[in-house]
């Protein structure tokens, strides 16, 4: 999750804006739960807080759902992006001010990079759902940070998600 | 060229490029990543015959340094937190001998309890240790920082921390220009000792002075230390025309022109309380901030310039002396004795509390309100939490410690039965 965002950072950046990834410090050992955060603005980023009031939220382990209050602080018609290949209403996700859009994201990098991390997948799936950051930088920032082999399957799982995700808000 | 990357690489890179001939470090956090960029770019061949020391503690680290400064090389350092505590002793000889080490704080709070994450206890506690501290607003202020202590500590013979908050800037991935090799090279002379242990022209360093001369000894490190102020500024503007970036400098003032409220601050907060002084800006409130840049020495004219027209200065820091008050706050103090402004001392952002806006703003009006007492202000403070374990411990014969008790109450998933 703390490279999901800063790969969320790197593809804002890669259009020329500003941004700011940072994970919530102490609780980095791997396998415990994690918050990342990600700001992107038009300008020169100086606030140094933890997001309180996201206007996006990525959850990567939809376990969290029941043992944390992810959804706290969550601005009114926020965006949720749950990776799962079961729906909002299978998960028993709802009554909640937000636009809550699942994709399979672990599956799909197991298929594309035979691993199941789903960062790259998250952020294709994100870019197809807000426009934050386009797939092209996406698949730039993962292309960079990864290289090689993991690079090239991690881009082609982000490609996957975001055209999962394309297809769903079509039939949605 | 702008990049993409966390702090912690964009001061790995900046020291490589400084050439460092040593670079001797124990790993803590949330120094790690810095020294662990270093050790890769050192086994890598980038940085030819630098060693990487692997030593057994940060006493034994800075014993190194010492030894390796002292033989004329470049030396490098990091720590944090208990580390930079247990380095202490060894501190004060790097100073007392004069030896032109560069060092980062990861700054971190030091227990107990024990804590990893950021405030400033652990620099402030070295504060009179005799090294020249310089305090990072950002990652590209402490990329910068680095080169700039290079060659002040070498043109001084005096050693230099570079402070800049633990996790809040280490592990910040964010947009910033490392300094090349290129620039650094026309900025940073190769280093010159002023003392050198030479088997070939034998001398002795650190020698035992009694009462007879040690206060002419000490006065001459204050007054060495003193030129630092001189330098600085020269040093920034120096590094403005060589590499484009205003950088460093003893302090700097943001919209104070016609101030009446003036946040004084060290460190990464000092972005915060800009955004908070913006908005109170737009509502016509004014108000201005002043950022601390360089600690030790202490620059008392330049605050006293720089805030002597306010009629009231809120100083905001993340460390304070227990059972005194704020430590910035006194030499605030001292630099407006006789002067109109009050001073208010703000604790805020302990042991990695978010020193958020809203909480700013909240404080900033209670300031501008006449709210603020003479007594320092605890930010944030959970008071009912407070006075309800005073209650629980005051009824009992042992009540045990604090801490856990606390972590109870808050329900807290590190509390477990005692």
């Amino acid at each position: 999750m703390v490279t999901a965002a800063e790969l969320l950072a790197l593809a804002a950046f890669l259009e020329g804006r500003h941004a700011q990834a940072f994970p919530s410090f102490g609780s980095e050992r791997t396998g415990a739960p994690v918050v990342s955060f990600c700001r992107i603005d038009e300008r020169e980023i100086r606030v140094r807080e933890p997001i309180a009031a996201p206007d996006a939220l990525i959850v990567q382990d939809p376990t969290l759902l029941h043992q944390v209050d992810v959804f706290g602080g969550l601005v009114p018609d926020g965006t949720v992006l749950l990776n799962s290949s079961r729906t909002a209403e299978e998960l028993g996700v709802g009554g909640i001010d937000a636009r809550i859009v699942t994709a399979p994201a672990t599956e799909l990098a197991r298929t594309h990079l035979g691993r199941p991390l789903p960062g790259p997948a998250l952020l294709g799936a994100f870019a197809a759902l807000t426009g934050a950051v386009s797939l092209q930088s996406v698949l730039e920032a993962v292309r960079d940070r990864f290289g090689g082999a993991a690079g090239e399957g991690n881009a082609a799982a982000a490609e996957a998600a975001h055209a999962f995700v394309l297809e769903a808000v079509a039939h949605a | 060229m702008p990049r993409q990357l966390e702090g912690s690489r964009a001061v790995a890179e900046t020291v490589a490029a400084c050439r460092p001939e040593v670079i001797c470090a124990y790993p803590i956090s949330p120094q790690t990543h810095i020294v662990e960029g270093l050790s890769r770019i050192v086994k890598a061949g980038e940085l030819g015959s630098c060693e990487f020391l692997n030593v057994e503690s940060e006493f034994g680290a800075m014993s190194a340094c010492i030894g390796a400064s002292a033989a004329g090389a470049r030396t490098y350092t990091a720590t944090a937190s208990q580390g930079l505590l247990f380095m202490a002793e060894a501190l004060y000889n790097a100073s007392g001998l004069g030896l032109p080490i560069v060092m980062t704080v990861a700054n971190r709070a030091i227990g107990a309890p024990i804590n990893i994450w950021n405030d400033h206890s652990d620099a402030m506690s070295q504060r009179d240790s005799g090294w020249i501290q310089l305090y990072a607003e950002s990652n590209q202020e402490a990329a910068d920082l680095h080169v700039q202590a290079f060659r002040l500590a070498e043109q001084l013979s005096l050693p230099v921390m570079v402070c800049m908050d633990g996790f809040i800037l280490t592990h910040a991935y964010e947009r910033l220009e490392v300094p090349t090799a290129e620039q650094v090279a026309a900025y940073l002379p190769p280093f010159e000792p002023r003392q050198l242990l030479d088997p070939d022209e034998p001398m002795t360093i650190g020698a035992m002075v009694g009462p007879e001369a040690f206060t002419e000894v000490k006065y001459l490190m204050h007054a060495k230390q003193r030129m630092a102020l001189d330098a600085i500024p020269l040093l920034a503007d120096d590094f403005e025309r060589a590499v484009g970036r205003r950088s460093g400098g003893l302090l700097r003032s943001y919209r104070c022109e016609d101030a009446t409220t003036i946040v004084l601050a060290l460190g990464s907060v000092l972005g915060t309380i800009e955004d908070v002084v913006d908005e109170l800006r737009d509502e016509g409130v004014p108000i201005g901030a002043v950022g601390l840049k360089c600690f030790r020495p202490y620059p008392l004219e330049e605050v006293r310039a720089a805030l002597a027209h306010a009629e009231r200065v809120v100083v905001v820091e993340k460390a304070f002396a227990v059972g005194a008050g704020g430590i910035v706050g006194q030499n605030v103090r001292l630099a407006l004795s006789g002067l109109p402004p009050q001073v208010h001392d703000v604790i805020a952002g302990l042991g990695g509390r978010p020193v958020t806006k809203a909480s700013l703003r909240n404080l900033l009006d209670d300031a501008l309100a006449g709210r603020l007492g003479r007594e320092m202000t605890f930010l944030d403070l959970d008071r009912e939490l407070v006075e309800r374990e005073l209650r629980r411990a005051g009824d009992l014969a042992r009540p045990g410690p604090h801490a856990e008790s606390i972590l109870r109450q808050i329900g807290a998933v590190a509390a477990g039965p005692v």
